[in-house]
C-alpha cells in the first residue's frame, strides 16, 4: 500500500478504535449509572424497582421528621399530596431541608415501601423548587382534579 | 440618568461591532486597504463603550441605586463595598456584560499584539471576532439588559446578593473562566480567517497557539478555583461534582488540550491542519455550549439564576448558527489543505495524535454525560440523572492512559523514533516510577488497583519529565549552562505536564484515601477521623456585617494527643435572604486537610458534624497553578517575538510561506 494511505488508513482506525472504546465505556456505564426518577404516587403504585438506585422527591410531609436520638439516623415522609412514601437517611441533611419544602433524595426501596437514602438533596435558594418535585405536585393535583371531577359527576347521574 | 447612559453605551458598542464585523472583511476581500485599516479603531471605540457600560453598571452598584432592576436583585445596602463589586456579576445580566467585556477586551488585545501579521489576516480575526460580539450584544440588549429601571416604585433596599457568592473564590471564579471561554474565540477567530484565506499554514498555527495556550491558562485557573471555592463553600468537602455546570467548563477544556497540542504539531511540523482548524472551531462551539447550559435554565444548579425561555432559544440559535456557519465554511475550505509529510510509527506526531484521541474521547464522554438527560428529558423519554459514578468509571481509564502515554511521548522524537530504542529508554524510568509509585501505596497503607494505576501515572509523568530535563541540559559547559540553554517554552510545556501529574496525584489520593465521617457530637465530645481527634470544645453565637452566626470551636490535635489547630466552623443565617450557609472550618496542610462542618441542630444539645480527612487535596488545585503558570510562560518565550519580526520584513511570504505542503522549516529546526 502506498505510504501515504497506509498513514491515513493508521490514523483512521487509531481514530476508530478511540471512540468504539469511548461509546463502548460509555454504554457499558450509562446502563449502570442511570437514576430515573419516581414520584411517590408511582412508588406507592408499585411502579418503582426495588432495590435499585433510583431518585425519588416531593415535599417533607409537615410533622413527618423523627430523629433517632442517638445517632444521626431520621425518618421523615415524602409527598405529593395524592401519597407519601417513609425515607430513611443517615447523616447530614442539607441546610435548606425542613418541613414543607421541596427535596430529592438518591437511595433504593426496600421490600417494605420504605425508602433508603443515601444522598438528600434540597436547593439552595428557598424559592427555588426542582422541575421533578414540581412536576410530579402538579401532575398529582391534576390527577386529584380529575378524580373529584369524576366524583362529581357520578354525583349528577344520581 | 447614567444607566440610561449606560444603555446607549451599549447600543453604541453593538453599532460598531457591526461595523466591525463587516468593513474589516470587505476591504480584506476586495483588497481595499482603507477599509482595512479600519480594524484597529473600531476595535478601540467597540471596547471604550463596552467598558463604559460595564463602568456604569459598577458605578450603579456601589452607589446603590435600587433604581436599577438588576442592582436591586443583586445588591444591598448592607453589602460589603468588594462584595458590591462582584456583585456585578452576581447575576445573569452583569455576568453576561462580563462575558462581552472580556470579549472586546480580546480584540483590544488583538488589535495592539498584532502590528506584525499580514493585514489581512488581522482584518479578517478581528471581523470574525466582531461577529461574536454582535451576537452576545444583541443578546444582552434584547435579552438581559442590566440597565432595565424599577421606576417608578424604586425599592428602600435591594434582595442582596446570594450569600453563596459573598466569597473571596466567587469575586475571582467567574472573570478567569470568561477569560478562558472568550478566549477560545480568538483561536476560532484565527481558524476561520484561515479558511477564508485558504492558508492553513504553520505561521497560521504560530500565530494562534500563543493565544490558545493564554485561554487555555485562564480556563484552567477559572476551573480549578471554582472547584477550590466549592470545596470549602458549598460541597460539603467534596471537590468535583460531575455537575452539568462543571462539565460544560471541562469540555471546551479537554478539547482545548487537544487543540494546544495538535497546534504544536500542526506548528513544528506542517501536518494535522485540518483537525487543528476543526478543533479550534469545536473548541469554541463548546464554549458557546457551556455559556449556553449555564445561561438559558436548562440547568438546575447554583449557575442557573432565572429561567427566561427566550434566553435559551436566543443562545441555542447563537450557537447553531456559529457551528452550522463555521462547519460548512470548512467543509468547503478544508480539502483545499494537502498534506505531503511522512511520519513513523513511534513518533512524536503519533504520539500527539493519541493524546488527541483521548482527549477528544474523554470530551464526547462528558459531553454524552451531560447532554443525554437532558435530551431525554427534551423529548419527554423521562427524567433521569446520570451521577458520579459514570464519569468516575469512565473518565479514570482515560485520564490514565493519557498519563501514560505522556511519559512514553516526551521521550519520542519528532518524525521518526526507533521503537527498540524508545523501549530501552523506557525501561529505566518506568522501573524507578513502578518502585516509586509502590513506596507511596504502601505509605497510605491499603493497595487498590486503581488508585496504584492513578499514582503510577502521575509519578510516571514526573520521573519522565525529569529524566528528560536530565538528557536535555547535558552540556559540555555545565549542567547549570545546559538547564539555562532551554527554551522558555520547554519550562512551560514541563510544568503544565508536571501539573497535570500534581493534579492526577491529588484526586487519586484524595478520593481514595480520604476520610469521611457524619457524627452526632454535644460540646465535649471527641471524635477521631484518620489520625487526628477532634474535639467539640464549645459552640457560640457571633454577629457580622450582614449576617448572624452559630459558630462551634473544634480543637484537632494528632495521633501524639498534641493540638494541632483549632477550627472555627459556622452555621451563618443571611439576613435579606433568610439564607442559611454553612462556612467549613479547615485546618490546610500541604499533604492533608482536616475539615469540619457543622450540620443541623440534631437536638437541644446536639448537633450533626461533618469530619473529613483529606490527603492531598490541595494539590488539585496546585497542579492546575502549575499548568497556568506553564501557559503564562510558555507564550514569553521569545522565539514569538522573533519571529513575528520576521514577518513584518516580510510580510507578503510569512502571509503565504509558501505552498501549504512544507513544514515551516525554522520550526523543524528548532
Amino acid at each position: 500500500m502506498h505510504p501515504i494511505r497506509k498513514k491515513r488508513l493508521t490514523i483512521v482506525l487509531f481514530l476508530l478504535a478511540g471512540v468504539s472504546v469511548a461509546v463502548g465505556l460509555t454504554t457499558y456505564a450509562l446502563r449502570q449509572n442511570i437514576n430515573l426518577f419516581y414520584d411517590p404516587s408511582q412508588i406507592a403504585e408499585g411502579e418503582a424497582p426495588v432495590d435499585v438506585r433510583i431518585r425519588a422527591g416531593g415535599m417533607v410531609e409537615e410533622g413527618s421528621v423523627r430523629r433517632d436520638p442517638e445517632s444521626l439516623r431520621v425518618e421523615f415522609k415524602v409527598t405529593d399530596f395524592t401519597s407519601s412514601v417513609l425515607m430513611e437517611y443517615t447523616g447530614i441533611l442539607p441546610d435548606l431541608f425542613a418541613e414543607g419544602q421541596g427535596v430529592v433524595a438518591m437511595g433504593r426501596l426496600d421490600g417494605q415501601g420504605r425508602f433508603v437514602a443515601d444522598q438528600v438533596l434540597a436547593k439552595h435558594d428557598e424559592n427555588y423548587m426542582s422541575p421533578e418535585v414540581n412536576e410530579a405536585l402538579e401532575k398529582a393535583a391534576g390527577k386529584r382534579a380529575a378524580m373529584s371531577g369524576a366524583e362529581s359527576e357520578s354525583a349528577v347521574s344520581y | 440618568m447614567y444607566p440610561e447612559l449606560g444603555q446607549i453605551a451599549l447600543i453604541l458598542a453593538l453599532l460598531l461591532a457591526v461595523l466591525l464585523s463587516v468593513v474589516p472583511l470587505v476591504g480584506s476581500v476586495t483588497g481595499r486597504d482603507q477599509l482595512q485599516a479600519f480594524a484597529r479603531p473600531l476595535s478601540a471605540g467597540l471596547f471604550v463603550f463596552v467598558a463604559l457600560a460595564y463602568g456604569i453598571l459598577t458605578h450603579a452598584f456601589m452607589t446603590d441605586d435600587f433604581s436599577v432592576a438588576y442592582v436591586a436583585n443583586n445588591s444591598n445596602s448592607m453589602l460589603p463595598w468588594y462584595y458590591k463589586l462582584s456583585a456585578v456579576w452576581g447575576g445573569h445580566e452583569g455576568s453576561l456584560l462580563l462575558w462581552v467585556l472580556m470579549l472586546v477586551g480580546w480584540i483590544l488585545a488583538v488589535a495592539v499584539f498584532s502590528r506584525r501579521l499580514p493585514a489581512v489576516m488581522v482584518s479578517q480575526v478581528l471581523a470574525v471576532i466582531g461577529m461574536v460580539t454582535v451576537g452576545f450584544l444583541l443578546f444582552t440588549i434584547i435579552t438581559s439588559n442590566p440597565f432595565d429601571r424599577t421606576l417608578p416604585n424604586v425599592p428602600a433596599d435591594g434582595a442582596d446578593l446570594n450569600p453563596l457568592l459573598q466569597d473571596f473564590g466567587l469575586i475571582i471564579h467567574p472573570p478567569m473562566l470568561y477569560m478562558g471561554y472568550v478566549g477560545f474565540s480568538v483561536a476560532f477567530a484565527f481558524a476561520i480567517a484561515a479558511l477564508i484565506n485558504g492558508k492553513l499554514d504553520a505561521a497560521w498555527a504560530r500565530w494562534s497557539r500563543p493565544w490558545t495556550t493564554v485561554a487555555w491558562s485562564f480556563l484552567t485557573l477559572g476551573i480549578a478555583l471554582g472547584s477550590w471555592w466549592a470545596y470549602y463553600e458549598l460541597g460539603w468537602g467534596g471537590w468535583w461534582f460531575w455537575d452539568p455546570v462543571e462539565n460544560a467548563s471541562l469540555l471546551p477544556w479537554l478539547s482545548g488540550t487537544a487543540l494546544m497540542h495538535s497546534l504544536a504539531v500542526t506548528e513544528k511540523r506542517g501536518v494535522f491542519k485540518s483537525w487543528t482548524v476543526l478543533l479550534a472551531i469545536v473548541t469554541f462551539a463548546l464554549s458557546l455550549l457551556g455559556t449556553f447550559l449555564v445561561r438559558s435554565g436548562v440547568l438546575t444548579s447554583v449557575h442557573a439564576f432565572a429561567s427566561d425561555p427566550d434566553r435559551g432559544t436566543f443562545l441555542l440559535a447563537l450557537l447553531a448558527i456559529t457551528i452550522v456557519s463555521s462547519l460548512t465554511l470548512y467543509a468547503f475550505r478544508a480539502p483545499v489543505v494537502h498534506v505531503r509529510s511522512r511520519y513513523g510509527s513511534f513518533s512524536r506526531e503519533i504520539f500527539l495524535l493519541l493524546n488527541n484521541v483521548l482527549l477528544v474521547a474523554a470530551t464526547l464522554l462528558v459531553l454524552v454525560g451531560t447532554l443525554y438527560p437532558l435530551v431525554l428529558d427534551y423529548l419527554d423519554m423521562g427524567r433521569l440523572s446520570i451521577g458520579e459514578p459514570f464519569f468516575n468509571l469512565t473518565f479514570s481509564p482515560l485520564g490514565i492512559a493519557a498519563g501514560l502515554l505522556l511519559g512514553a511521548g516526551i521521550f519520542s522524537r519528532w518524525k521518526k523514533t526507533d521503537g527498540g530504542w524508545l523501549g530501552r529508554k523506557l525501561l529505566w524510568p518506568l522501573a524507578v516510577s513502578m518502585v516509586i509509585a509502590a513506596a507511596v501505596i504502601a505509605g497510605y497503607g491499603s493497595f487498590k488497583p486503581w488508585a496504584f494505576a492513578g499514582i503510577f501515572a502521575a509519578v510516571w509523568v514526573s520521573v519522565a519529565t525529569f529524566w528528560d530535563i536530565w538528557d536535555k541540559s547535558g552540556s559540555r559547559k555545565g549542567r547549570l549552562h545546559g538547564l539555562r540553554r532551554q527554551s522558555r517554552s520547554y519550562y512551560g510545556m514541563v510544568l503544565g505536564h508536571l501539573g497535570m501529574a500534581i493534579v492526577m496525584a491529588g484526586a487519586t489520593v484524595a478520593s481514595n484515601y480520604g476520610i469521611e465521617r457524619d457524627v452526632r457530637m454535644s460540646p465535649g465530645d471527641t471524635a477521631s477521623v484518620g489520625d487526628y481527634q477532634v474535639t467539640f470544645a464549645e459552640i457560640g453565637n457571633r454577629r457580622g456585617k450582614n449576617f448572624t452566626a452559630e459558630y462551634g470551636r473544634f480543637e484537632v490535635s494528632d495521633s501524639n494527643g498534641q493540638v494541632v489547630s483549632t477550627l472555627y466552623p459556622e452555621k451563618r443565617q443571611y439576613m435579606v435572604q433568610r439564607n442559611t450557609m454553612t462556612e467549613a472550618g479547615i485546618d490546610a496542610g500541604l499533604f492533608r486537610d482536616v475539615f469540619v462542618a457543622i450540620g443541623e441542630r440534631v437536638s437541644d444539645d446536639a448537633w450533626a458534624i461533618r469530619m473529613q480527612y483529606k490527603p492531598l487535596v490541595r494539590w488539585l488545585w496546585l497542579g492546575s497553578l502549575f499548568m497556568a503558570a506553564g501557559g503564562f510562560l510558555a507564550i514569553s518565550d521569545r522565539r514569538y517575538r522573533i519571529r513575528a519580526k520576521v514577518s513584518e520584513g516580510q510580510p507578503s511570504t510569512a502571509g503565504q510561506s509558501g505552498d501549504n505542503s512544507r513544514p515551516d522549516p525554522a520550526g523543524a529546526v528548532s
